[in-house]
């Protein structure tokens, strides 16, 4: 695998919505190239179009005109089944909520897609407890949901998005929730999954604190992208940016 | 461009993969046990009201049941203790059937039991929308949900109707016992009786698949991105 290959394509994106008789343009044409084994972040003011570009990415969402490609793959042309084999196999949810499925343990919830995907239990048993011993749950795994704390249960939640190895983990405001020095721990361990493993992490949020690990910032403004900053250009203007929170320069056209 | 190569990825292994997403039906049946477990206390309450109508469904059979086990024995005083007691017969009449205003109260009764099952299994569809959204993300297919949710009703309706008709058949039983003493059951046919109770708990399953199966297609057709949604 070389670093160059791109996992998500986004040509001439537009989606609309219809608000009543009013038709909202939230995304206004949208190209974006993703790089296989990068940490992307993408920021912008709520509004902005920044979830309906996510969901669009993440296989959840059709565009309106433009096209979506996964791993090279027109999501558009999948039907059911592939969109659900997609999202098993090559695509891990994190959210801002965890979502952690309340009946379930922790080991059941990082199970439930190795089932999907037809894996035998004992084999799918085996893999989630090593996966959430590495998120560091591996004494928790029998732990109902509210028997955690929010911090766990988006561990648990990471542990689960790795289940099927996928190539891409999305994750919306993986932060949002969490208080700031979970947070970090949380934002640590997705980069440590996404070096180690190699897998594309792509996550939406408004936390500044994510600019330090992310490879390549998405900045969103009013359904098109504002600019693109890799690593480098970054470091030096985040001072700028921690003046003026969730945005960047407003300036640049 | 083949169904199946679109994702033709870089691994040779990954030919061997199989293609197709899967949940298997006894983890289905585990997964909808443990539902039920955890919200007990609502499953509960939506088998409260199947317990009810299946319970009057089985006392009034239980009791026609009993009612000519009593009128087979020919006895003349038996025969106006059942009139006396409301069964209206006419002279030439050997069996006891259920008159129409009975059966309208009886249909009157599932009618409104199916009415509260949608009603409630709807509000758990609502409850439980972020649930289903995550599985849908993580892979389910829709038949996945309609079956979690179907499965569950019919653990639901099984428990509960099977309930329901055990003690309107027993309540039946006590009532003739007291009101015409131990020969309503002596001259009662078991078989009939069982049959009874077996048809109103077959009943009561079907009413409760048949309550859940909008909220279910509703379920089912709900989009990831709902699993999204940070309001609740």
């Amino acid at each position: 695998m070389t670093d160059s290959r791109k996992i998500v394509r986004v040509t001439q994106v537009t989606k609309s919505f219809k608000l009543g008789k009013l038709d909202v343009m939230a995304l206004k044409g949208v190209d974006l190239e993703i790089a296989a084994g990068n940490y992307i972040s993408i920021m912008g003011p709520s509004g902005s179009g920044k979830s309906t570009l996510f969901n669009m990415i993440g296989g959840l969402d059709k565009p309106t005109t433009g096209k979506v490609f996964i791993d090279e793959v027109d999501i558009a042309q999948l039907d059911a089944y592939e969109l659900a084999w997609l999202r098993c196999r090559k695509i891990g949810y994190i959210f801002q909520t965890f979502n952690i499925i309340q009946v379930m343990t922790a080991l059941e919830n990082v199970t439930l897609p190795m089932t999907f995907a037809g894996m035998a239990d004992d084999a799918a048993a085996e893999k989630g407890i090593k996966l959430l011993q590495m998120v560091g749950l591996g004494d928790r795994f029998q732990h109902k949901p509210f028997e955690l704390s929010g911090g766990q249960q988006q561990r648990v939640a990471i542990a689960r998005a790795l289940a099927n190895d996928p190539a891409i983990i999305l994750a919306d405001e993986p932060t949002g929730n969490l208080d700031l020095n979970t947070g970090e721990e949380i934002i640590y361990l997705l980069k440590q999954l996404s070096r180690e493993r190699g897998v594309t992490i792509i996550s939406a949020t408004h936390d500044i604190k994510m600019l330090n690990v992310s490879d390549q910032v998405v900045w969103i403004r009013d359904g098109r992208i504002d600019k693109i900053e890799n690593r480098e250009e970054l470091s030096i203007s985040i001072g700028q940016i921690n003046t003026i929170p969730g945005l960047g320069s407003l300036s640049e056209a | 461009m083949g169904k199946h190569s679109i994702f033709h990825s870089d691994t040779p292994e990954s030919d061997k993969i199989d293609r197709l997403v899967v949940l298997p039906f006894m983890k289905s049946v585990d997964i909808a046990v443990k539902s039920i477990r955890v919200r007990f206390f609502r499953s509960l309450i939506t088998t409260v009201s199947l317990v009810l109508a299946v319970s009057f469904l089985s006392f009034t059979q239980v009791g026609s049941d009993m009612a000519n086990g009593l009128l087979s024995t020919g006895d003349p005083a038996l025969r106006q203790a059942l009139i006396r007691s409301g069964y209206d017969l006419q002279p030439v009449d050997m069996r006891v059937e259920n008159s129409p205003k009975q059966r309208w109260i009886i249909v009157l009764s599932l009618l409104v039991c199916v009415v509260g099952i949608v009603n409630a299994q709807l509000m758990a569809v609502t409850e439980r929308f972020r649930e289903i959204g995550t599985m849908k993300c993580l892979g389910a297919l829709d038949r996945f949900i309609l079956r979690l949710f179907l499965l569950e009703a019919g653990i639901q309706g099984l428990i509960g109707s099977s309930a329901g008709a055990v003690i309107g058949g027993a309540f039946a039983m006590v009532n003739f016992l007291l009101r015409f003493g131990t020969e309503s059951l002596t001259t009662l046919s078991w078989t009939q009786a069982g049959l009874s109770v077996a048809g109103a708990t077959l009943v009561g399953c079907m009413l409760s698949l048949i309550g859940v199966m909008y909220p279910a297609i509703v379920a089912a057709r709900m989009q990831p991105v709902e699993a999204m949604r940070v309001e609740q």
